[in-house]
């Protein structure tokens, strides 16, 4: 069995470098990659009985949504260079789920960009790079 | 759009100009059917000297057969629901769905509303100290029906092909009845519910929280708001227009968040209040439990105590009534059970905590300072209470009404509209006419006298607990059947954790 590398994509361009740097990675090492969207969401949030009603529709909307624009885009090229891809979108906390994904794939290794938020939002939100990073039990390159 | 304003602009501009007069045609001409109806759906049975409204005595038979006929869920399922909202059996795979958290925070937000400021202190006034012991035990029989209710809402709820879902008393009355084969009843039943859910979602969910918000604000600025109540009435359906039918999530879920945030914030100020007065503790505690068995000084004695705490504990609750299980419908589960477990806590929240709460600030400041009121009644009454120890209390305490009355509306404008579409189908034009409705009401609440109106929506609201709670008992076994699957699928670990 080929070992698997996480990429956690979001659109931005820093995780368009962590992907390419994923590439290179893979195809050195003869890995395979799965290419994570995690749609930011907790179950303790709250709404209104008319959004709750549509909360499935839209929830389908959103993985929708990841998938076309995101994640699919990405498949062809990476097959024609002769790398295997899987991908998966995902709601919860980012950094949570990213750890949860690369568990339930058996990654060896994680890929995410930094997002270079300044210091304020950092202070208030956390980071999610950081936070993988304290908390991954597989290595976590943060690309720039 | 733009088209939708206008009519709004027009229905509402109609209102105003024609308010002095629309007031005394609207009670002459609703006056004697709103005695009538009032007094069929509260017909009062003399019992021992005290009066004991029927439709009283029906929700609480109920609540009390659905208590034992399920076992204490009330109190066996208590633990197991606060799992549930944490989170413990959420499958992974369903993140992004609605959770049970959500589920609950929202049906509370419907239910938690200015009854439980407001309602406590004309329970206490009317039914003496000894009615918070009624309305505590009220409240905690009222979880058994909640459950009942909840998971039969979520069983029978309509999945439409576009994902989204519609549940409710009325799906459960129709599609119960009917797969015991009384399809013509069934459909009578439900039908019923949804007329007298649309009404009472016009009144009680409305027209009273628009009103009682008014008087509020106009308490709090000293009268400064005298004559303006077409204004306010304005603004309050503008803000309501802007979330139900321009779809501003924002202000939704800005009132969404603050709403919880607001009931911890009263909860947490009663209890310094009720601290500050700690000397009296004691004293209010005794009052409560030798006032539930004397009443002394009330008409009626216990027996009219009992009945005034369990009349207020089911207008604070629902329970019995059937709304809250219209917003439980939403959740993600393949085993409606849970839905129902995590329904207890509702009205364990609403009346035993909070309830409770507000008849101890009350309780305490009338051992310390008998005459703390005045005449104050209702919400001015538990103001004046607080206003003893931080005299700058009114203001926010004003604010959080307003809220309360705000996602109270918000949640019955749905489940108004529930019932609407449950009569005219899921049509987007008609939803919108709906709610342009919903909003001329909102503003409406503030300009008229409420008097026979709120008493017409009020007796339908309790009417229709009598569709629903025979529902209930015919459901029931389906209910206890599939309970008792679940709890020994818990035990023999089928279902397991997720965390």
């Amino acid at each position: 069995m080929s070992n698997k590398i996480l990429v956690a994509l979001d659109g931005s361009d820093g995780s368009k470098r962590a992907l390419s740097a994923a590439v290179a990675h893979a195809k050195l090492t003869g890995s395979d990659l799965v290419l994570a969207y995690v749609i930011d969401w907790s179950p303790y949030s709250f709404h209104t009985p008319q959004e709750l009603e549509e909360r499935h529709k839209r929830r389908e909307s959103e993985i929708q949504r990841a998938n076309d624009s995101i994640l699919t885009p990405e498949i062809a090229a990476l097959e024609a260079d002769g790398v295997n891809v899987e991908t998966v979108v995902h709601h919860g906390k980012i950094a949570e789920t990213l750890l949860d994904l690369g568990e339930q794939n058996g990654a060896t290794q994680i890929y995410i960009g930094r997002r270079g938020e300044s210091r304020m939002h950092t202070m208030i939100f956390g980071s999610v790079s950081a936070a993988l990073v304290q908390a991954s039990t597989v290595p976590v390159t943060v690309v720039p | 759009m733009k088209r939708i304003f206008y009519m709004f602009a027009v229905l509402v501009s109609s209102v105003s100009t024609a308010q002095a007069g629309i007031d005394e045609a609207i009670n002459t001409a609703t006056a004697p059917i709103a005695t009538l109806i009032g007094q069929i759906v509260f017909f009062k049975i003399p019992v021992f000297g005290a009066q004991l409204p029927v439709v009283v005595l029906w929700l609480v038979v109920g609540a009390v057969f659905f208590t034992f006929y399920m076992g204490f869920i009330n109190l066996r399922g208590f633990k197991h629901a606060i799992q549930l909202v944490r989170g413990d059996y959420a499958d992974p795979n369903s993140h992004g769905e609605v959770s049970h958290f959500q589920a609950l925070a929202t049906a509370v937000s419907g239910t938690v509303g200015i009854g439980n400021i407001g309602g406590v202190a004309v329970a206490v006034t009317v039914g003496g100290a000894g009615a918070t012991f009624w309305l505590i035990v009220a409240g905690f029989l009222g979880m058994s029906t909640k459950f009942v209710e909840c998971t039969l809402g979520v069983k029978y709820r309509k999945e439409f092909e576009d994902g989204h879902v519609s549940g409710g008393p009325m799906y459960y009355l129709r599609q119960g009845f009917s797969d015991r084969g009384m399809e013509g009843f069934g459909k009578f039943m439900g039908t019923f519910y949804a007329i007298g859910i649309f009404i009472g979602a016009l009144g009680i969910g409305n027209m009273f929280q628009s009103n009682q918000a008014y008087v509020q604000l106009n308490n709090v600025s000293g009268g400064a708001l005298d004559g303006l109540g077409w204004l306010v009435g304005l603004i309050l359906a503008g803000v309501v227009f802007a979330v139900i039918i321009g779809g501003i999530k924002s202000i939704a879920r800005v009132t969404e968040k603050i709403v919880p945030f607001m009931a911890i914030f009263y909860c947490l100020f009663a209890i310094i209040v009720i601290l500050m007065n700690a000397s009296t503790i004691p004293q209010a505690i005794a009052n409560i439990f030798s006032g539930a068995f004397t009443g002394e000084g009330v008409a009626g004695g216990a027996l009219g105590a009992m009945i005034i705490g369990f009349q207020r504990a089911v207008f604070s609750n629902e329970a019995g009534i059937g709304s809250a299980s219209i917003a439980h419908s939403a959740v993600k589960t393949d085993e409606p059970i849970t839905e129902g477990i995590v329904s207890l806590l509702e009205p364990f929240i609403d009346t035993i905590v909070i309830c409770t709460i507000t008849a101890l600030v009350i309780g305490t400041a009338q051992v310390a300072a008998p005459d703390f009121a005045g005449d104050a009644q209702g919400v001015a009454m538990t103001s004046a209470a607080f206003e003893r120890e931080f005299s700058w209390f009114p203001i926010p305490l004003a604010f959080a009404a307003l809220l309360f009355a705000f996602s109270t509306m918000i949640s019955w404008s749905y489940y108004g509209l529930k019932g609407w579409t449950y009569m005219f189908g899921e049509g987007e034009r008609g939803q919108t006419i709906y709610k342009l409705i919903f909003c001329a009401f909102v503003a409406l609440g503030c300009v008229v006298q409420l008097g026979p109106i709120l008493d017409i929506s009020d007796a339908l609201v309790f009417l229709i607990c009598v569709p629903n709670i025979l529902g209930l008992y015919f459901l029931a076994p389906i209910v206890k059947r599939e309970m008792n699957s679940y709890f020994a699928r818990i035990d023999s670990g089928e279902i397991k954790k997720f965390k």
